[in-house]
Protein backbone atom coordinates (compact mmCIF):
# COMPACT_ATOMS: atom_id res chain seq x y z
CA UNK A 1 0.00 0.00 0.00
CA UNK A 2 1.52 3.95 -1.11
CA UNK A 3 2.10 5.97 1.76
CA UNK A 4 -0.66 8.01 -0.07
CA UNK A 5 -3.47 5.39 0.26
CA UNK A 6 -2.62 4.90 3.95
CA UNK A 7 -2.36 8.59 4.84
CA UNK A 8 -6.35 8.36 2.70
CA UNK A 9 -7.50 5.47 4.40
CA UNK A 10 -6.47 7.40 8.06
CA UNK A 11 -7.80 10.42 6.92
CA UNK A 12 -11.44 8.90 5.75
CA UNK A 13 -11.29 6.79 9.42
CA UNK A 14 -10.53 9.78 11.36
CA UNK A 15 -13.43 11.94 9.57
CA UNK A 16 -15.88 9.12 10.18
CA UNK A 17 -14.73 8.25 13.81
CA UNK A 18 -14.13 12.03 15.28
CA UNK A 19 -17.98 13.26 15.52
CA UNK A 20 -18.51 9.75 17.38
CA UNK A 21 -15.16 10.93 19.20
CA UNK A 22 -16.42 14.39 20.16
CA UNK A 23 -20.28 13.47 21.44
CA UNK A 24 -19.72 12.51 24.83
CA UNK A 25 -17.60 15.35 25.76
CA UNK A 26 -20.20 17.86 24.82
CA UNK A 27 -22.40 15.85 26.96
CA UNK A 28 -20.80 15.88 29.97
CA UNK A 29 -20.56 19.82 29.50
CA UNK A 30 -24.57 19.85 28.43
CA UNK A 31 -25.50 22.31 32.36
CA UNK A 32 -25.69 25.08 30.11
CA UNK A 33 -28.31 27.68 28.99
CA UNK A 34 -28.70 30.31 26.11
CA UNK A 35 -29.89 33.45 27.45
CA UNK A 36 -30.88 36.13 24.87
CA UNK A 37 -31.00 39.53 26.98
CA UNK A 38 -31.90 43.29 26.03
CA UNK A 39 -28.68 45.18 25.50
CA UNK A 40 -29.63 47.40 28.76
CA UNK A 41 -29.10 44.16 31.06
CA UNK A 42 -25.41 43.90 29.58
CA UNK A 43 -24.02 44.23 33.11
CA UNK A 44 -26.57 43.33 35.77
CA UNK A 45 -27.48 39.89 34.09
CA UNK A 46 -23.48 39.26 33.95
CA UNK A 47 -23.30 39.90 37.53
CA UNK A 48 -26.62 37.55 38.20
CA UNK A 49 -25.14 34.93 35.81
CA UNK A 50 -22.03 34.45 37.43
CA UNK A 51 -23.56 34.66 40.71
CA UNK A 52 -25.63 31.41 39.59
CA UNK A 53 -23.38 29.76 38.23
CA UNK A 54 -21.25 29.81 41.21
CA UNK A 55 -23.89 28.89 42.90
CA UNK A 56 -25.54 25.43 40.56
CA UNK A 57 -22.85 25.00 38.13
CA UNK A 58 -25.19 26.03 35.46
CA UNK A 59 -23.54 27.52 32.77
CA UNK A 60 -25.00 30.84 31.65
CA UNK A 61 -23.99 31.72 28.24
CA UNK A 62 -25.38 35.67 27.56
CA UNK A 63 -25.85 37.01 24.06
CA UNK A 64 -27.65 40.85 24.07
CA UNK A 65 -29.41 42.60 21.75
CA UNK A 66 -32.08 45.00 20.47
CA UNK A 67 -34.95 43.26 21.88
CA UNK A 68 -36.70 43.49 18.50
CA UNK A 69 -33.81 41.47 16.72
CA UNK A 70 -33.23 39.00 19.50
CA UNK A 71 -37.13 38.31 19.14
CA UNK A 72 -36.71 37.67 15.12
CA UNK A 73 -33.74 35.37 16.32
CA UNK A 74 -35.68 33.21 18.00
CA UNK A 75 -38.95 33.66 15.55
CA UNK A 76 -36.26 31.85 13.20
CA UNK A 77 -34.89 29.44 15.50
CA UNK A 78 -32.03 30.75 17.54
CA UNK A 79 -31.05 27.86 20.03
CA UNK A 80 -32.19 30.18 23.32
CA UNK A 81 -33.83 29.09 26.06
CA UNK A 82 -34.45 32.20 28.28
CA UNK A 83 -35.49 35.54 26.85
CA UNK A 84 -35.15 38.70 28.43
CA UNK A 85 -36.84 41.57 26.73
CA UNK A 86 -36.74 45.13 27.89
CA UNK A 87 -40.54 45.33 27.21
CA UNK A 88 -43.48 43.07 27.35
CA UNK A 89 -44.05 43.78 23.56
CA UNK A 90 -41.50 41.18 22.01
CA UNK A 91 -42.16 37.88 24.56
CA UNK A 92 -46.15 38.44 23.77
CA UNK A 93 -45.16 38.48 20.44
CA UNK A 94 -43.56 34.79 20.99
CA UNK A 95 -46.24 33.59 23.27
CA UNK A 96 -48.82 34.82 20.31
CA UNK A 97 -46.61 32.97 17.49
CA UNK A 98 -46.17 29.79 19.72
CA UNK A 99 -42.45 30.05 20.04
CA UNK A 100 -42.66 30.91 24.24
CA UNK A 101 -44.49 29.89 26.75
CA UNK A 102 -47.25 31.87 27.69
CA UNK A 103 -47.91 30.52 31.61
CA UNK A 104 -43.79 31.61 31.98
CA UNK A 105 -44.05 35.73 30.93
CA UNK A 106 -43.05 37.35 34.11
CA UNK A 107 -42.19 41.42 34.75
CA UNK A 108 -38.62 41.18 35.92
CA UNK A 109 -37.75 44.84 36.08
CA UNK A 110 -38.62 48.16 34.80
CA UNK A 111 -36.13 50.23 33.00
CA UNK A 112 -35.48 53.87 33.20
CA UNK A 113 -34.29 55.85 30.53
CA UNK A 114 -31.60 58.40 31.28
CA UNK A 115 -29.90 61.11 28.90
CA UNK A 116 -25.86 60.83 28.88
CA UNK A 117 -23.43 63.28 28.11
CA UNK A 118 -19.74 62.66 28.51
CA UNK A 119 -17.97 63.14 31.95
CA UNK A 120 -15.88 66.45 30.17
CA UNK A 121 -18.95 67.76 28.37
CA UNK A 122 -19.69 71.48 28.81
CA UNK A 123 -23.54 70.56 29.23
CA UNK A 124 -25.11 70.86 32.68
CA UNK A 125 -27.19 67.99 31.96
CA UNK A 126 -28.23 67.44 35.88
CA UNK A 127 -29.86 70.20 36.56
CA UNK A 128 -30.75 71.38 32.80
CA UNK A 129 -32.26 68.20 31.94
CA UNK A 130 -33.67 68.01 28.17
CA UNK A 131 -32.63 71.81 27.96
CA UNK A 132 -29.29 71.04 27.39
CA UNK A 133 -30.01 69.25 23.94
CA UNK A 134 -30.85 72.90 22.27
CA UNK A 135 -27.68 73.68 23.18
CA UNK A 136 -25.71 74.47 19.84
CA UNK A 137 -22.81 72.33 20.52
CA UNK A 138 -25.40 69.55 20.68
CA UNK A 139 -24.89 68.30 16.92
CA UNK A 140 -25.81 64.90 17.45
CA UNK A 141 -28.05 62.91 19.48
CA UNK A 142 -27.94 59.15 20.02
CA UNK A 143 -30.59 56.93 20.95
CA UNK A 144 -31.33 53.31 20.02
CA UNK A 145 -33.26 52.51 16.58
CA UNK A 146 -36.90 52.54 17.79
CA UNK A 147 -38.04 50.29 15.31
CA UNK A 148 -36.79 47.32 17.47
CA UNK A 149 -35.46 48.64 20.59
CA UNK A 150 -37.37 49.49 23.42
CA UNK A 151 -35.10 52.10 24.81
CA UNK A 152 -35.42 53.97 21.23
CA UNK A 153 -39.45 54.10 21.68
CA UNK A 154 -38.78 55.62 24.85
CA UNK A 155 -36.81 58.05 23.62
CA UNK A 156 -38.71 59.25 20.93
CA UNK A 157 -41.61 59.31 23.09
CA UNK A 158 -39.59 61.37 25.85
CA UNK A 159 -38.66 63.65 23.00
CA UNK A 160 -42.24 64.37 22.03
CA UNK A 161 -43.32 64.99 25.33
CA UNK A 162 -40.77 67.91 25.75
CA UNK A 163 -42.17 68.73 22.29
CA UNK A 164 -38.88 68.54 21.37
CA UNK A 165 -39.55 66.00 17.93
CA UNK A 166 -39.36 68.92 15.46
CA UNK A 167 -36.62 70.88 16.55
CA UNK A 168 -33.87 67.73 16.98
CA UNK A 169 -35.28 65.27 14.61
CA UNK A 170 -32.24 65.75 12.51
CA UNK A 171 -29.69 65.36 15.35
CA UNK A 172 -30.74 61.70 16.00
CA UNK A 173 -28.39 59.25 14.62
CA UNK A 174 -29.37 55.68 15.64
CA UNK A 175 -27.77 52.83 17.28
CA UNK A 176 -28.11 49.32 16.25
CA UNK A 177 -29.55 48.87 19.99
CA UNK A 178 -28.91 50.81 23.28
CA UNK A 179 -25.77 49.72 24.31
CA UNK A 180 -24.21 51.15 20.74
CA UNK A 181 -26.21 54.57 21.37
CA UNK A 182 -24.04 54.72 24.90
CA UNK A 183 -21.01 53.94 22.55
CA UNK A 184 -21.74 56.65 20.39
CA UNK A 185 -21.81 58.82 23.03
CA UNK A 186 -18.56 57.42 25.16
CA UNK A 187 -16.57 57.80 22.12
CA UNK A 188 -17.37 61.44 21.84
CA UNK A 189 -18.74 61.05 18.23
CA UNK A 190 -22.38 62.27 19.64
CA UNK A 191 -22.39 64.92 22.32
CA UNK A 192 -25.72 63.31 24.30
CA UNK A 193 -27.53 60.31 23.90
CA UNK A 194 -30.51 58.18 25.63
CA UNK A 195 -29.31 55.43 27.44
CA UNK A 196 -30.27 52.60 30.19
CA UNK A 197 -30.00 54.12 33.49
CA UNK A 198 -28.06 50.36 33.98
CA UNK A 199 -25.55 51.67 31.21
CA UNK A 200 -24.90 54.72 33.37
CA UNK A 201 -24.68 53.25 36.43
CA UNK A 202 -22.72 50.16 35.27
CA UNK A 203 -19.04 50.02 37.02
CA UNK A 204 -17.10 50.46 33.37
CA UNK A 205 -19.09 53.57 32.54
CA UNK A 206 -18.26 55.18 36.41
CA UNK A 207 -16.48 58.71 35.56
CA UNK A 208 -17.08 58.53 32.20
CA UNK A 209 -20.34 60.46 32.02
CA UNK A 210 -23.14 62.19 33.64
CA UNK A 211 -26.44 61.58 33.89
CA UNK A 212 -30.43 62.78 34.30
CA UNK A 213 -33.39 60.59 34.72
CA UNK A 214 -35.69 61.10 32.18
CA UNK A 215 -39.54 61.33 34.39
CA UNK A 216 -40.95 58.27 34.01
CA UNK A 217 -44.18 60.36 33.40
CA UNK A 218 -42.52 60.93 29.64
CA UNK A 219 -42.38 58.09 28.56
CA UNK A 220 -44.81 54.60 28.41
CA UNK A 221 -43.08 52.77 31.64
CA UNK A 222 -40.11 50.45 30.32
CA UNK A 223 -41.77 47.12 31.52
CA UNK A 224 -39.73 44.66 30.79
CA UNK A 225 -40.67 40.58 30.59
CA UNK A 226 -38.80 37.41 30.17
CA UNK A 227 -40.16 34.67 28.95
CA UNK A 228 -39.27 30.65 28.39
CA UNK A 229 -39.06 29.64 24.72
CA UNK A 230 -41.09 26.48 23.68
CA UNK A 231 -38.46 25.10 21.72
CA UNK A 232 -35.47 25.17 24.59
CA UNK A 233 -33.38 22.30 24.87
CA UNK A 234 -32.70 22.78 28.52
CA UNK A 235 -36.57 23.01 29.39
CA UNK A 236 -35.70 22.14 33.80
CA UNK A 237 -32.88 24.48 33.53
CA UNK A 238 -33.41 27.15 32.71
CA UNK A 239 -37.21 26.86 34.33
CA UNK A 240 -34.83 26.84 38.02
CA UNK A 241 -32.80 30.09 35.97
CA UNK A 242 -36.00 31.77 36.02
CA UNK A 243 -37.22 30.84 39.88
CA UNK A 244 -34.01 32.08 40.83
CA UNK A 245 -34.61 35.76 39.02
CA UNK A 246 -37.69 35.95 40.93
CA UNK A 247 -35.79 35.89 43.97
CA UNK A 248 -34.77 38.74 45.88
CA UNK A 249 -31.55 38.63 45.67
CA UNK A 250 -31.78 39.11 41.92
CA UNK A 251 -34.05 41.92 42.14
CA UNK A 252 -31.51 43.27 44.30
CA UNK A 253 -28.27 42.90 41.98
CA UNK A 254 -30.92 44.15 39.41
CA UNK A 255 -31.34 47.35 41.33
CA UNK A 256 -28.04 48.45 41.93
CA UNK A 257 -27.72 48.56 38.04
CA UNK A 258 -30.94 51.21 38.30
CA UNK A 259 -33.70 48.76 37.34
CA UNK A 260 -36.61 49.46 39.44
CA UNK A 261 -38.34 45.84 41.16
CA UNK A 262 -41.80 45.03 39.51
CA UNK A 263 -44.58 46.63 41.31
CA UNK A 264 -46.07 43.39 42.34
CA UNK A 265 -49.21 45.33 43.14
CA UNK A 266 -50.72 45.20 39.72
CA UNK A 267 -50.35 42.15 38.00
CA UNK A 268 -49.94 40.99 34.73
CA UNK A 269 -51.89 40.43 31.67
CA UNK B 1 -43.65 46.33 0.68
CA UNK B 2 -41.71 49.65 0.82
CA UNK B 3 -38.42 49.87 -1.33
CA UNK B 4 -36.37 52.71 0.27
CA UNK B 5 -35.52 54.34 -2.92
CA UNK B 6 -33.51 56.95 -1.30
CA UNK B 7 -31.12 54.06 0.71
CA UNK B 8 -30.84 53.20 -2.98
CA UNK B 9 -29.80 56.38 -4.47
CA UNK B 10 -27.66 56.67 -1.48
CA UNK B 11 -25.81 53.42 -1.73
CA UNK B 12 -24.84 54.01 -5.43
CA UNK B 13 -23.88 57.34 -4.66
CA UNK B 14 -21.46 56.15 -1.81
CA UNK B 15 -19.94 53.62 -4.16
CA UNK B 16 -19.24 55.36 -7.20
CA UNK B 17 -17.74 58.23 -4.80
CA UNK B 18 -15.53 55.84 -3.28
CA UNK B 19 -14.80 54.11 -6.77
CA UNK B 20 -13.76 57.66 -8.24
CA UNK B 21 -11.74 58.28 -5.00
CA UNK B 22 -9.59 55.19 -5.22
CA UNK B 23 -8.89 55.42 -8.27
CA UNK B 24 -6.98 58.86 -7.62
CA UNK B 25 -5.38 57.53 -4.77
CA UNK B 26 -5.28 53.79 -5.69
CA UNK B 27 -3.06 54.56 -8.99
CA UNK B 28 -0.15 56.22 -7.73
CA UNK B 29 -0.11 53.66 -4.74
CA UNK B 30 -0.54 50.99 -6.65
CA UNK B 31 2.53 52.46 -9.22
CA UNK B 32 4.54 52.80 -5.88
CA UNK B 33 3.97 49.16 -5.11
CA UNK B 34 4.13 47.46 -8.47
CA UNK B 35 7.78 49.94 -9.40
CA UNK B 36 9.02 50.30 -5.92
CA UNK B 37 12.28 48.59 -4.84
CA UNK B 38 12.14 50.34 -1.06
CA UNK B 39 13.20 47.16 1.25
CA UNK B 40 10.18 48.35 3.42
CA UNK B 41 7.34 47.92 -0.02
CA UNK B 42 6.40 44.67 2.17
CA UNK B 43 5.09 46.50 5.41
CA UNK B 44 2.59 49.21 2.65
CA UNK B 45 1.51 45.52 0.73
CA UNK B 46 0.85 44.02 4.12
CA UNK B 47 -1.19 47.42 5.23
CA UNK B 48 -2.89 47.75 2.19
CA UNK B 49 -3.76 44.19 2.26
CA UNK B 50 -5.34 44.13 6.09
CA UNK B 51 -8.93 45.59 5.42
CA UNK B 52 -9.41 41.95 3.80
CA UNK B 53 -8.39 39.98 6.94
CA UNK B 54 -9.65 42.31 9.54
CA UNK B 55 -13.75 41.77 10.22
CA UNK B 56 -15.46 45.56 9.46
CA UNK B 57 -16.45 45.67 12.74
CA UNK B 58 -12.99 45.95 13.62
CA UNK B 59 -12.39 48.73 11.13
CA UNK B 60 -15.70 50.37 11.99
CA UNK B 61 -14.60 50.71 15.95
CA UNK B 62 -11.21 52.05 14.24
CA UNK B 63 -12.86 54.40 12.25
CA UNK B 64 -15.52 55.32 15.16
CA UNK B 65 -12.96 55.84 17.97
CA UNK B 66 -10.43 58.22 15.49
CA UNK B 67 -13.55 60.22 14.13
CA UNK B 68 -14.71 60.93 17.69
CA UNK B 69 -13.58 64.11 19.54
CA UNK B 70 -11.31 61.67 21.79
CA UNK B 71 -9.04 61.33 18.98
CA UNK B 72 -6.41 64.54 17.60
CA UNK B 73 -8.29 63.74 14.34
CA UNK B 74 -11.09 64.16 15.51
CA UNK B 75 -10.70 67.14 17.42
CA UNK B 76 -8.86 68.81 14.36
CA UNK B 77 -11.73 67.87 12.25
CA UNK B 78 -14.56 69.36 14.44
CA UNK B 79 -12.17 72.76 15.34
CA UNK B 80 -11.88 73.25 11.77
CA UNK B 81 -15.25 72.41 10.22
CA UNK B 82 -17.41 72.83 13.35
CA UNK B 83 -19.33 69.49 13.26
CA UNK B 84 -18.31 65.82 13.68
CA UNK B 85 -17.09 63.43 11.06
CA UNK B 86 -19.46 60.49 12.07
CA UNK B 87 -22.76 60.11 11.13
CA UNK B 88 -21.76 61.79 7.79
CA UNK B 89 -21.60 60.52 4.46
CA UNK B 90 -18.16 62.23 4.61
CA UNK B 91 -17.42 59.75 7.31
CA UNK B 92 -19.25 57.00 5.24
CA UNK B 93 -16.99 57.47 2.60
CA UNK B 94 -13.68 58.02 4.71
CA UNK B 95 -14.85 54.27 6.17
CA UNK B 96 -15.15 52.69 2.95
CA UNK B 97 -12.16 54.26 1.00
CA UNK B 98 -10.34 51.94 4.07
CA UNK B 99 -12.56 49.03 3.94
CA UNK B 100 -12.11 48.80 0.08
CA UNK B 101 -9.00 50.21 -0.53
CA UNK B 102 -7.62 46.24 -1.02
CA UNK B 103 -9.86 45.66 -3.23
CA UNK B 104 -8.66 48.59 -5.67
CA UNK B 105 -5.32 48.22 -5.19
CA UNK B 106 -4.24 44.43 -5.46
CA UNK B 107 -6.13 44.44 -9.05
CA UNK B 108 -4.11 47.31 -10.17
CA UNK B 109 -0.68 46.55 -8.74
CA UNK B 110 -0.79 43.30 -10.21
CA UNK B 111 -1.68 44.57 -13.18
CA UNK B 112 1.02 46.66 -13.26
CA UNK B 113 3.61 44.31 -12.63
CA UNK B 114 2.91 42.26 -15.34
CA UNK B 115 3.37 45.46 -17.90
CA UNK B 116 6.89 44.12 -19.78
CA UNK B 117 9.89 46.10 -18.09
CA UNK B 118 11.27 46.48 -21.59
CA UNK B 119 8.62 48.33 -22.89
CA UNK B 120 8.74 51.08 -20.30
CA UNK B 121 12.44 51.13 -20.68
CA UNK B 122 11.82 51.68 -24.41
CA UNK B 123 9.70 54.39 -23.87
CA UNK B 124 12.26 55.70 -21.37
CA UNK B 125 15.26 55.81 -24.42
CA UNK B 126 12.67 57.32 -26.63
CA UNK B 127 12.16 60.37 -24.33
CA UNK B 128 9.07 60.25 -22.91
CA UNK B 129 8.69 61.35 -19.54
CA UNK B 130 7.52 58.72 -16.92
CA UNK B 131 3.78 60.13 -16.50
CA UNK B 132 3.99 60.14 -20.33
CA UNK B 133 5.26 56.50 -20.23
CA UNK B 134 2.46 55.75 -17.46
CA UNK B 135 -0.30 56.57 -19.37
CA UNK B 136 0.59 55.96 -23.02
CA UNK B 137 1.92 52.45 -22.05
CA UNK B 138 1.03 51.22 -18.38
CA UNK B 139 -2.13 51.98 -18.60
CA UNK B 140 -3.06 50.74 -21.64
CA UNK B 141 -1.32 47.58 -20.87
CA UNK B 142 -2.99 46.78 -17.94
CA UNK B 143 -6.56 47.98 -18.55
CA UNK B 144 -7.73 44.59 -17.99
CA UNK B 145 -6.42 45.05 -13.96
CA UNK B 146 -7.92 48.38 -13.87
CA UNK B 147 -11.29 47.65 -14.94
CA UNK B 148 -11.25 44.68 -12.14
CA UNK B 149 -10.02 47.28 -9.36
CA UNK B 150 -12.71 49.43 -10.21
CA UNK B 151 -15.39 46.84 -10.22
CA UNK B 152 -14.37 45.10 -7.04
CA UNK B 153 -14.57 48.68 -5.28
CA UNK B 154 -17.67 49.75 -6.35
CA UNK B 155 -18.84 46.07 -5.68
CA UNK B 156 -17.65 45.66 -2.02
CA UNK B 157 -19.01 49.48 -1.24
CA UNK B 158 -22.41 48.71 -2.54
CA UNK B 159 -22.33 45.60 -0.32
CA UNK B 160 -20.73 47.35 2.40
CA UNK B 161 -22.42 46.45 6.18
CA UNK B 162 -19.98 46.13 9.31
CA UNK B 163 -18.50 49.42 8.91
CA UNK B 164 -21.69 51.70 8.10
CA UNK B 165 -23.46 49.64 10.83
CA UNK B 166 -20.30 51.35 13.49
CA UNK B 167 -19.81 54.60 12.17
CA UNK B 168 -23.61 55.18 10.03
CA UNK B 169 -25.71 55.96 12.63
CA UNK B 170 -28.66 55.30 10.46
CA UNK B 171 -29.70 58.44 9.33
CA UNK B 172 -32.09 58.06 6.11
CA UNK B 173 -31.19 59.71 2.97
CA UNK B 174 -27.25 60.65 5.19
CA UNK B 175 -26.15 56.92 5.94
CA UNK B 176 -28.84 54.75 5.64
CA UNK B 177 -27.30 52.14 2.95
CA UNK B 178 -29.11 49.35 1.33
CA UNK B 179 -27.66 46.79 3.00
CA UNK B 180 -28.57 48.30 6.95
CA UNK B 181 -31.96 49.11 5.07
CA UNK B 182 -32.69 45.97 4.95
CA UNK B 183 -31.17 44.42 8.42
CA UNK B 184 -33.87 47.11 9.81
CA UNK B 185 -36.50 45.30 7.79
CA UNK B 186 -35.31 41.83 8.83
CA UNK B 187 -34.83 43.29 12.35
CA UNK B 188 -38.33 44.15 12.16
CA UNK B 189 -39.76 41.38 10.76
CA UNK B 190 -40.81 43.20 7.78
CA UNK B 191 -39.73 40.06 5.25
CA UNK B 192 -41.39 41.52 2.03
CA UNK B 193 -39.25 44.45 2.36
CA UNK B 194 -36.51 43.30 3.08
CA UNK B 195 -37.20 40.53 0.47
CA UNK B 196 -37.84 43.06 -2.42
CA UNK B 197 -35.05 44.88 -1.46
CA UNK B 198 -32.47 42.49 -1.41
CA UNK B 199 -34.02 41.25 -4.51
CA UNK B 200 -33.03 44.52 -6.29
CA UNK B 201 -29.90 44.84 -4.94
CA UNK B 202 -28.98 41.57 -6.15
CA UNK B 203 -29.94 42.42 -9.80
CA UNK B 204 -28.12 45.81 -9.47
CA UNK B 205 -25.18 44.41 -9.01
CA UNK B 206 -25.80 41.46 -11.11
CA UNK B 207 -26.28 44.15 -13.85
CA UNK B 208 -23.29 46.51 -13.17
CA UNK B 209 -20.83 43.95 -12.93
CA UNK B 210 -21.93 42.12 -16.30
CA UNK B 211 -21.97 45.05 -17.85
CA UNK B 212 -18.20 45.76 -16.89
CA UNK B 213 -17.18 42.50 -17.30
CA UNK B 214 -19.01 42.58 -20.77
CA UNK B 215 -17.48 45.87 -22.07
CA UNK B 216 -14.11 44.54 -20.81
CA UNK B 217 -14.25 41.30 -22.58
CA UNK B 218 -15.03 43.47 -26.18
CA UNK B 219 -12.63 46.14 -25.03
CA UNK B 220 -10.04 42.72 -24.65
CA UNK B 221 -11.36 41.32 -27.74
CA UNK B 222 -10.45 44.57 -29.73
CA UNK B 223 -7.00 44.54 -28.19
CA UNK B 224 -6.30 41.31 -29.81
CA UNK B 225 -7.50 41.83 -33.37
CA UNK B 226 -5.02 45.02 -32.97
CA UNK B 227 -2.37 43.12 -32.05
CA UNK B 228 -2.86 40.50 -34.59
CA UNK B 229 -2.69 43.95 -37.13
CA UNK B 230 -0.07 45.10 -35.96
CA UNK B 231 1.66 41.51 -35.88
CA UNK B 232 0.73 41.15 -39.41
CA UNK B 233 3.30 43.94 -40.22
CA UNK B 234 3.47 47.13 -42.19
CA UNK B 235 1.07 46.96 -45.13
CA UNK B 236 3.46 47.05 -47.69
Amino acid sequence: MTKFRLLSRGLIAFLVLAPGLSIPRAESADREINVAAAADLSSALQEVAANYEKRTGVVVKLSFGASGALTQQIQNGAPVDVFFSADMDYPRQLIAGGQADGATLYRYAVGQLVLWVPQDSPLDVEHKGMDVLLDPSVKKISIANPQHAPYGRAAVAALKHYGLSEKLGERLVLGENVSQAAQFVESGNAQAGFVALAHAMAPAMQGKGRYWVVPAEAYPPLDQGVVLISHSPHPEDAAAFLGFMKTEEAAGMLRRYGFTSPDLKYKLK
Amino acid sequence: MAIDWQAFRLTIELAVVVSAILVVVGLPLAYWIAFSRRRWKFLVEALVALPIVLPPTVLGFYVLVALGSRSPLGRWWQAWTGHTLAFTFTGLVIGSILYSLPFAVQPFAASFSSVDRKLLAASATLGASPLRTFFRIVVPLSVHGLVAGVALAFAHTMGEFGVVLMVGGNIPGVTRTVSIGIYDQVQASNYASANAMALLLLVFCFGVLTLVYGLHRRTLHQATVNREVWAMGPVK
